[in-house]
């Protein structure tokens, strides 16, 4: 369909046409704003000529006084009222360029206020933590300044817009983003659009598509008029049958809500109107293929989200459960203040960013090592005064490590605070992977995946190619025999409590960036990975690795039926029926250690 | 001293031989409460002996969660069942409490419906649910609040028992099936209120909940239970049904070895013990005038095994020695220093396990017995050192 319209430029002739349209452009780039002030008396009989002549200086002049014209009408703002302001907004768009598409944006999201005695002064207030705001003068390179929610209300007043204005700017920004360069910005303004197009706006777009190079931001214009189009024919019926079937067959495999939307809504238009005719029952035919069609992607890709949400929730477990998984196997201990060494590892994070503030980006791959560290010496603490004088009593060192995550969970509320604590995340975690529509995959949580598999790989390694590893196993299978061997119990012991520990920790470094850290961190993953561990087995790495992720798939996929909370009780009895019928979990240990 | 404790242990009162440390403490107890209700209901309020009506509210709190540490040190003490999960049943019982009372505020709820409790009102439910039925008849809503408690832990027992889970597998299942349940009564759509609970409690059995009589009638009513629960454990544990019970905890493959169907006798102890843990929250729901969700909260059920600890496993009375020194040091200590609290449980779940495996109880027992000189005197409560080499025989 739209490759139709790629076609028109032939493909030896790409590289000419792209010089073409870069001379086309710059020279656009010089002319647009001695047009833009044709009304100025200082501009009138600036020609072409003149124009390309002196093209950077000229054109740098151009934007000083454009600027000043801008500045001019900003300040206005404060003071207009509703009306007003909706012209102003138009003429700002005309003149700001990307100054205006900030400031517009900023008023949208009202950050925008004036000073109380001085409106002419304006400032941006962005939310900054807590009650705190950050001040900024417009315009000017100046400092940025921390005010309480109180003392800004005190001084400055917030720039007012009602629905009728902000519908407008919203316009204007759209329109703004379509004059941007990036290819992206484009995209988004016109997907922005599909929902609120109107006549000005589609003849606006209209116009734009013959100039348009990218083929991308072409096949998204060509959406917005065939929206544009169906619409159009809803209200007046004047448009040509085959026109309006045109727009149903290049609408018939998009994914976009709002095109899915206009189709249902042109459909029930069709339905009800009285006119009987060939066109219309072909009209519907074609309606309901594109339906059907996009009915059926759409489920798969619902489909493939959720697998993509479980497989996160289960690398999560994963993280959280294989460290309580290794303890449990070798010392037969669980320790209930696992979850708070997930704990202490967010908050190594947390910590780790309040240290190095200006190194965002670097401080997670400090924080590993940090909270590995940091929670394997409290594991070992943990382990070398209590855990070790409970030896062979099981039920007894759970009581006592739940004591303990009670303590660290206090003293946690007292060093830091009660509240939940923001960890950062670097610019290369946030952000999503669009691939198409429907389907967008966040890319923390894509990095998650990965690293919890990572982590399980470095695991298994240490578990079978290390001396240590060796021991463990040892151990775990025979602990008077590997005693009597000359492995020293009470040092491995100790190591793997460390060992399982400090991966906790770094299961803490992973949700720091999926949520708040906070004192009861640990809480909320616990039980789930006491799960994960019973229904894996208890010492088995692979089966810790197939119970996180199947937990963790099925708990996605039962959620949308009934609700997260039932959802989690049905995944608990499925467990508890399941351990009927294999007590041992999914790969129980074999032969005389199993006893 | 030591004298004193001899004379009190072999001749005790009235001439009657008290040879155990249930009934001093059953009696001691009585004693007690009749004093209290005595001097709030006769003795007039400015007398330094009057109890106000809030110490007896207290108490009868404490005297609850005696019953409900009781259930949990019939199966953690007697046969090795440390369950995380005794919440649930104390719960459930309150619910079934609740449920009654709820219907017995009739239309004098804040939107004056005759037939449905606020909550459904205020959720635009028209009609009451089914399992809401029959819950204004007290015999009904008592017998309810018992028998669902008492089938859960059948059915949940039936299946763990059965396929042999134990230790501290069957603790985290406990402990999932607890948490499980809370998640479920926060649900609005269960029908029992959901975050909020069932409150606004005004009358039982007409009698109105608020008034004197009716608190320390519940007092009573509270330490009786306690007293029969006691007495009837300690029945139980001394017939031939106990000493297999305590034959299963010290050693369950021998015992099966030896031709008992092991799982038969735990089934019924955690049976009984949830029954029990069911009439506790009973007795608490009226006197609290709540009960919500957060009664299912895991900490809550584990805290329970933490006076029990405290107390001394295995002696009954020790467990409600402890709840009610816990209870009264966690009042007193809320009351002074409120993030303290925490501090001192942990300190006290790592304080008790390391350094007093048998609790208070037990530590009085043993001085006692040493200066009785009576080494042949055994104790019901874990003999720490033989269930250590038991365990290492055992894995």
């Amino acid at each position: 369909m739209t490759s139709r319209m790629y076609t028109l430029l032939p493909q030896r002739d790409w590289f000419w046409w792209r010089i073409l349209c870069t001379v086309i452009l710059l020279c656009s780039i010089a002319v647009k704003p001695c047009f833009a002030n044709s009304k100025d008396e200082k501009k009138e009989g600036y020609t072409l000529l003149e124009s390309q002549q002196g093209v950077l200086q000229k054109g740098l002049q151009s934007d000083e006084e454009l600027m000043v014209e801008y500045e001019h009408l900003i300040r206005q703002l404060p003071l207009a009222n509703f009306k007003e302001k909706l012209a102003l907004i138009e003429k700002i768009e005309q003149k700001g360029g990307q100054h205006a598409y900030d400031l517009l944006t900023s008023l949208l999201s009202g950050e925008l206020y004036y000073l109380k005695k001085d409106p002419d002064i304006l400032v941006y207030a962005k939310k900054y933590e807590g009650d705190e705001y950050q001040v900024k003068e417009l315009g000017e390179e100046s400092e940025s300044k921390l005010l309480s929610k109180l003392d800004l209300k005190k001084i400055y007043k917030k720039v007012r817009t009602n629905n009728r204005v902000r519908k407008g700017i919203k316009l204007s920004i759209a329109r703004l983003s379509l004059k941007s360069d990036s290819e992206s910005n484009k995209i988004n303004a016109l997907k922005a659009m599909v929902l609120t197009i109107d006549p000005v706006t589609a003849s606006a777009i209209e116009s734009m598509y013959e100039n348009e190079r990218s083929g991308k931001v072409k096949e998204m214009m060509s959406i917005v008029l065939a929206v544009h189009t169906l619409k159009t024919s809803q209200d007046m019926t004047a448009v040509s049958s085959s026109k309006v079937n045109q727009a149903i067959v290049l609408l018939g495999d998009r994914l976009e809500i709002p095109v899915k939307n206009t189709l249902v809504e042109y459909k029930g238009f069709l339905e009800e109107s009285e006119i009987q005719s060939d066109q219309k029952s072909q009209l519907l035919k074609e309606l309901n293929k594109a339906l059907t069609a996009i009915e059926e992607k759409n489920r798969f890709y619902v489909f493939v989200e959720k697998l993509f949400f479980g497989i996160s929730l289960g690398s999560v477990l994963l993280l959280a459960a294989v460290g309580l998984s290794i303890t449990f196997g070798v010392m037969g201990v669980i320790n209930m203040a696992h979850g708070e060494m997930i704990m202490i590892g967010a908050y190594s994070t947390y910590v780790v960013q309040l240290i190095m503030p200006n190194f965002i980006g670097y401080s997670l791959l400090v924080a590993i090592p940090a909270a590995f560290l940091a929670s394997a010496i409290v594991g070992i603490i943990i382990q070398q005064t209590v855990i070790r004088h409970l030896h062979g009593r099981p039920l007894e060192t759970l009581l006592a490590t739940f004591g303990i995550s009670l303590l660290l969970r206090q003293a946690v509320r007292t060093i830091f605070s009660p509240l939940n604590r923001q960890v950062d995340q670097p610019d290369w975690m946030s952000g999503t992977l669009e691939i198409n529509p429907v389907l967008s995959l966040t890319y923390n949580r894509l990095y998650i995946v990965a690293f919890s598999i990572l982590v399980f790989i470095v695991l298994v390694f240490v578990i079978k190619k290390t001396s240590l590893g060796l021991n463990v196993r040892a151990v775990s299978q025979n602990r008077p025999m590997a005693k009597a061997m000359g492995v020293r119990t009470e040092w491995v012991d100790a190591m793997t409590f460390g060992l399982g520990s400090g991966v906790a920790g770094v299961a803490g470094v992973a949700l720091s960036q999926l949520t708040n850290v906070g004192p009861n961190l640990g809480q909320a993953y616990i039980i789930d990975s006491f799960m994960v561990v019973v229904f894996g087995g208890v010492g088995n790495l692979l089966g810790t690795l197939v119970a996180s992720f199947t937990l963790g798939v099925a708990n996605k996929f039962i959620e949308p039926i009934t609700g997260a909370v039932l959802a989690n009780i049905v995944v608990l009895i499925f467990i508890i029926l399941f351990i009927q019928k294999r007590p041992k979990g999914l790969f129980p240990q074999k032969g005389r250690a199993a006893e | 001293m030591s004298q004193f404790f001899n004379a009190l242990v072999s001749k005790g009162f009235f001439g009657k031989r008290i040879r155990n440390g249930v009934h001093m403490f059953s009696l001691i107890l009585f004693v007690v409460v009749i004093v209290c209700s005595v001097s709030n209901l006769l003795v007039p309020e400015q007398s330094i002996f009057y109890v106000s009506t809030y110490t007896i509210t207290l108490l009868g709190k404490y005297l609850c969660f005696a019953l409900l540490a009781l259930s949990v040190d019939v199966v953690w003490g007697y046969c090795g069942v440390l369950s995380l999960g005794h919440g649930a049943f104390f719960a459930l019982g309150g619910y079934g409490m609740g449920m009654y009372l709820m219907r017995q505020v009739g239309d004098r709820g804040v939107y004056g419906n005759p037939d449905l409790p606020d909550f459904m009102v205020f959720l635009d439910w028209t009609e009451l649910p089914w399992y809401w039925f029959g819950m204004d008849q007290f015999w009904f809503a008592i017998a309810m609040a018992i028998f669902i408690p008492g089938l859960l832990a059948f059915v949940f027992g039936w299946l763990a028992f059965r396929s042999r889970v134990t230790g501290v597998y069957l603790s985290i299942m406990t402990q999932a099936l607890t948490y499980a349940l809370m998640l479920a009564f926060f649900r609005n759509e269960m029908g029992f209120g959901g975050n909020n609970g069932l409150t606004d409690f005004k009358e039982i059995l007409h009698f109105d909940l608020q008034s004197n009589e009716t608190r320390v009638g519940l007092f009573f009513l509270s330490a009786l239970v306690l007293i029969i629960a006691l007495l009837l454990s300690q029945k139980i544990m001394k017939s031939r049904f106990g000493r297999v019970v305590i034959s299963i905890r010290d050693g369950e493959s021998r015992a099966r070895f030896l031709g008992y169907v092991t799982d038969h006798y735990k089934v019924a102890l955690f049976v009984y013990s949830a029954v029990l843990a069911a009439f506790a929250g009973v007795l608490y729901v009226p006197q609290v005038g709540i009960i919500n969700p957060s009664e299912f909260s895991p900490i809550n059920s584990i805290e329970v095994v933490v006076w029990v600890a405290v107390g001394g496993r295995g002696t009954l009375y020790g467990a409600a020695v402890g709840a009610l020194l816990v209870n009264y040091a966690k009042t007193k200590f809320t009351a002074v220093l409120p993030d303290g609290w925490l501090f001192a449980l942990g300190a006290l779940f790592v304080g008790v396990t390391l350094y007093l495996p048998n609790g208070i109880v037990g530590f009085f027992e043993q001085r006692i017995s040493f200066l009785k000189g009576d080494s042949s005197r055994e104790l019901d409560s874990f003999e720490v050192k033989d269930k250590k080499s038991v365990s290492e025989v055992e894995v």
